[in-house]
């Protein structure tokens, strides 16, 4: 990994709302093919570092880099067209569109020829099939794909919205708390979900709660507080509990120095 | 093959929105026809279409306003302006019947752009902007025609008025371009990637903009479409009542275009409706007062109705709203 550049990179980022600082300086870094996860305590900064990564707010101060490349996401859709894709807790989807539309939510293709460019018709028959291709190629089984996403159950829109970021994303996925919302049995489809998107060679950034998941899906894992990375860690060098420890600031200082530099890839 | 085709069209057909709507309708046309013979006959079902065609046509803005969880209570009365514009011009100002109906038609279109700035722009709640607005409309209607009713029009002007014969019964054109202003809501909402994207605004404004919509432009697109459509409504009127009136359709059209939206079963919390609803819910409303009309119950006692009507479409979609979350 050391040979390696990251393919995104944030250095001291900052965002304020008012009195409130909820990004402190903050860096980040992760590299081609895995999976980094990010935790930290409510309040932390985890959201807003990832919307500052994915284009949904801009940060006051600070730089992110795609490839090497400065960028300045003023929009998600400049996100998306640099192949970031993120999927969000539980506002992912229009339930009221069925599952195809969805997938091709602001990305709509039309018919060929004057159909589509003069009367701007959509080729429906063409995004479900290729949706349809799309769920095969990820495992994810639905009866319909013309079915309204409104009466799917949690996990099935779960993985719609993952399904969505995996077919569009060129370079990164971003999931925050994709499974916060899940059942056990729902939670280990997408789990299994997430393996198959590292598994086409995507690297996907993960803010999860659930440490047993962390440990289990992270090569890296990448702890905030107060708004600012204190360490790196991976779930080889480090325990649960010492990581839950250094998330809530109850090692000495001293310590948290000795292990991100332990955790973080020279 | 066969029979699971069958038993998803029947499926298909029993959960589509606008199967609600249409039985009520249905239900409410098959009353009237056992409580009198006047009812049911060509003539008064063109009747019905004519009367329908104002606030029909005002409804399809609102529907779009509506889709996207706002709300438009200006209709009405920017409707009476463009009217006003577009007859005192040619009549008291000797503007050519072209250009005054062009200008009547784009003083509603820009009522809707300004709706949809200060929407997108100064997030300010539809309701509370449309509710200034529909004074203002209200007050400029009567300063520009100083109270006069505008006669003696330019023919271009009540086109929309003038009747053809179908098999011994009058319809009039207005009607007809009614079902086409229809045809072609439904295939913007349903065929294009614009009606995906007003869809999901109305859904969830902050969702559809992280899945990359520009939900600014959609917001605009829609209240300034609403305010086209106003325009067109304001030279139907004129069509209708065949001259240019400051009191017009300022009153009834406002409500009942909401009714039209909310019978039809479009959800006033936005993402959920069809413009076919709407057709239907304006249809209702217009059965409603003819049928009332024709078995002799005074007009005040079809507001008491329509208004019943509306809370009860309303409770509906609340209710249905709560099921699924």
């Amino acid at each position: 990994m050391s040979s390696q550049k990251p393919i995104l990179e944030a250095r001291g980022l900052v965002k304020k709302y008012g009195q409130v600082v909820a990004l402190n300086g903050a860096d980040f870094e992760i590299y081609p093919g895995e999976i980094l996860a990010i935790i930290g305590d409510n309040g932390a900064g985890k959201s807003t570092l990832i919307k500052a990564l994915s284009g949904a707010l801009q940060p006051d101060e600070g730089e992110i880099s795609l490839g090497g490349e400065r960028i300045n996401f003023r929009s998600p859709r400049d996100a998306q067209r640099a192949g970031i894709e993120t999927v969000y807790q539980d506002l992912a989807v229009a339930p009221a569109l069925d599952i195809a539309s969805n997938v091709f939510l602001g990305r709509e293709t039309r018919r060929r020829g004057p159909l589509g460019s003069l009367l701007r018709l959509l080729d429906k028959r063409g995004m479900r099939r290729e949706a349809r291709r799309q769920f095969e190629e990820l495992g994810i089984g639905v009866q319909s794909i013309g079915e309204a996403v409104g009466n799917l159950s949690g996990g099935q829109r779960q993985g719609v919205a993952v399904a969505r970021a995996a077919a569009w994303a060129r370079r990164l996925v971003i999931m925050d708390e994709p499974t916060a919302a899940l059942g056990v049995k729902e939670t280990g489809q997408v789990i299994d979900l997430i393996k198959r998107v590292r598994e086409r060679g995507l690297p996907v950034i993960l803010i999860s709660h659930d440490m047993p998941h962390v440990f289990e899906l992270a090569d890296r894992i990448h702890i905030m507080r107060l708004g600012r990375r204190v360490a790196v860690v991976t779930p080889k060098t480090h325990t649960m509990p010492e990581a839950v420890a250094i998330m809530t600031g109850a090692t000495p200082s001293e310590l948290d120095n000795v292990l991100t530099k332990k955790g973080s890839p020279e | 093959m066969g029979p699971t085709r069958t038993l998803q069209l029947v499926r298909r057909l029993i959960t589509a929105p606008t199967v609600g709507p249409f039985i009520a309708l249905v239900l409410t046309m098959v009353f009237f026809s056992l409580k009198t013979d006047r009812f049911f006959q060509a003539q008064n079902f063109s009747l019905v279409l004519q009367q329908v065609m104002i606030v029909g046509v005002l409804a399809i803005g609102q529907t779009l306003v509506i889709l996207t969880a706002g709300i438009d209570l200006s209709v009405g009365t920017v409707m009476a302006l463009g009217q006003v514009i577009m007859t005192k011009l040619a009549v008291a100002n000797g503007v050519p019947v072209v250009p005054a109906l062009l200008l009547g038609v784009l003083t509603c279109v820009g009522f809707g752009a300004l709706h949809g700035g200060l929407v997108t722009g100064v997030r300010l709640p539809p309701f509370i902007i449309t509710l200034g607005t529909l004074n203002i409309a209200f007050a400029l209607t009567h300063i520009i025609s100083n109270d006069l009713t505008f006669t003696g029009l330019p023919k271009l002007e009540l086109f929309w008025g003038r009747t053809f014969n179908i098999s011994g019964t009058d319809f009039t054109y207005g009607v007809v371009l009614m079902l086409v202003l229809y045809a072609l809501a439904w295939y913007g909402l349903n065929q294009t990637a614009w009606g995906r994207h007003v869809y999901a605004t109305g859904d969830n404004r902050e969702a559809a903009r992280l899945t990359g919509i520009n939900t600014n432009r959609v917001l605009l697109s829609v209240y300034t479409l609403a305010g086209l459509t106003y325009g067109i409504a304001a030279w139907l009127l004129i069509g209708r009542t065949q001259v240019g009136d400051p009191n017009a359709g300022q009153t009834t059209e406002n409500l009942d275009s909401i009714t039209a939206v909310v019978l039809g079963g479009t959800s006033l919390f936005g993402g959920r409706g069809t413009v076919i609803g709407t057709l239907i819910g304006a249809l209702i409303v217009g059965v409603f007062r003819n049928g009332l009309t024709l078995i002799g119950v005074s007009v005040i006692y079809q507001y008491l109705v329509t208004g019943v009507l509306v809370i009860l479409a309303v409770s509906v979609d609340q209710f249905l709203h709560r099921r699924n979350g």
